[in-house]
């Protein structure tokens, strides 16, 4: 038996069980992992990595709409934080999600200081969050570098 | 928003069967089932593309209601020879879409002599029941809620194949027998409980509907069915075919 493949998918599944329980991802990341098979082994790092791109350049568009007080474009801010969450929902990335709520509300009432304040957050969440599933998959990899397979996960 | 030209792929070999406009697609095999998916985001058109693909659908993704048109040769009045050759056996449409909602879209499809039957499903983040019902009042199959999962998917599928092997061209029949629903979106494996075709399931009483109140699912655990959103879903009687 091999026990240093052992080890690599007990902390994989560890690691992924905790992604979900300090609320980094939710069922939705659970879906598109079943859409990933050996014939399409990167998909969800494919996925995310999409999703964390769109992250980065709409949180540049949204910014650039709040720099100046006196000229806010809430429309485009709106229309930023609907596609963030929206992509952010489809992965599982539920904390830049929950932000996006919040960031939502801030815009419907035209509070730039709290819009601001989301946007700032929403930039650390999908960039921790970047950093943890870089971490899973780097685990991935070399659980089948080992020779192991990528273990299936229950969540409940 | 799409950063890339309209139409999603990967650069990659599994992707690079979707259908850039209306360019591939000659002839179908008759038995595969060929699904016309529009979305602005492409994280979300990467994501339907691959569910659709594992149940074995063929799949054309464009980010607009425009391209969408412009794929089914409705965007002209010049009635196109090659539409007798493009078969499209249903349209799944992002309702929220800039320019062209995905409402207006049915509303054309609907309008369209040659793709009407063709059945529309939408697809949104926002459990709006006046929106829900609009759409299936203008004739859309079923509404999704976002984020859609691979038993969302198997379940069109279903209710599909059967339509296509027994029809040709478009044309699409009730089926038969009405398939299960399911209120538990979280866990594709559970057994679905057994519903007569044309029942309505309800989300719990929220505060009035309109368009700024919506219900987002519980994110933590897989919801109990009373917290479920909507799905709704209808089926035509089977005299208006």
């Amino acid at each position: 038996m091999n026990t240093v493949v052992a080890q690599l998918q007990r902390q994989f599944q560890d690691y992924l069980v905790s992604l979900y329980q300090q609320g980094f991802l939710d069922n939705q990341f659970t879906e598109l992992r079943k859409l990933q098979d050996e014939g399409t082994p990167d998909f969800v790092a494919e996925v995310v990595s999409l999703f964390f791109d769109d992250c980065s350049k709409l949180i540049n568009t949204m910014s650039r709409s709040l720099e100046r007080p006196e000229n806010v474009d809430f429309k485009q801010v709106d229309s930023g934080v609907h596609q963030l969450k929206g992509s952010s929902s489809s992965v599982g990335a539920r904390r830049v999600k929950n932000v996006c709520i919040s960031f939502k509300e801030c815009c419907d009432v035209q509070n730039r200081e709290g819009c601001l304040r989301c946007l700032q957050q929403v930039d650390y969440e999908y960039k921790m969050l970047k950093t943890k599933l870089q971490d899973l998959f780097n685990l991935e990899q070399r659980i089948l570098q080992a020779g192991g397979m990528i273990p299936q996960v229950n969540i409940s | 928003m799409a950063s890339d030209g309209g139409v999603s792929c990967l650069r990659r070999p599994e992707m690079m069967n979707v259908g850039i406009g209306g360019m591939e697609h000659p002839l179908l095999d008759v038995d595969e089932v060929h699904v016309l998916a529009v979305d602005d985001s492409l994280v979300d058109r990467i994501v339907i593309e691959r569910l659709l693909r594992i149940t074995s659908c063929k799949v054309t993704a464009v980010d607009s209601g425009w391209r969408a048109l412009e794929f089914l040769g409705l965007d002209n009045e010049k009635a196109s020879a090659e539409l007798d050759r493009l078969k499209v056996d249903l349209i799944i449409t992002d309702y929220c879409m800039p320019g062209m909602t995905g409402y207006e879209l049915l509303k054309k499809i609907k309008e369209s002599s040659s793709f009407r039957q063709v059945p529309v499903v939408i697809m949104s983040s926002e459990n709006v029941i006046t929106r829900i019902d609009r759409c299936l009042e203008e004739g859309a199959e079923d509404f999704l809620l976002k984020p859609v999962k691979l038993a969302d998917v198997k379940r069109l599928r279903n209710y599909l194949t059967r339509d296509v092997k027994l029809s040709n061209g478009n044309k699409r029949k009730l089926p038969e027998d009405s398939p299960p629903s399911t209120l538990s979106p979280d866990s594709s494996d559970s057994s679905p409980s057994p519903l007569s075709p044309v029942e309505i399931f309800s989300s719990p009483p929220s505060s009035p509907i309109d368009d700024d109140n919506v219900l987002t699912s519980s994110p933590e655990s897989s919801p109990s069915p009373e917290e479920t959103p909507v799905r709704r879903q209808k089926m035509r009687s089977p005299g208006l075919d």
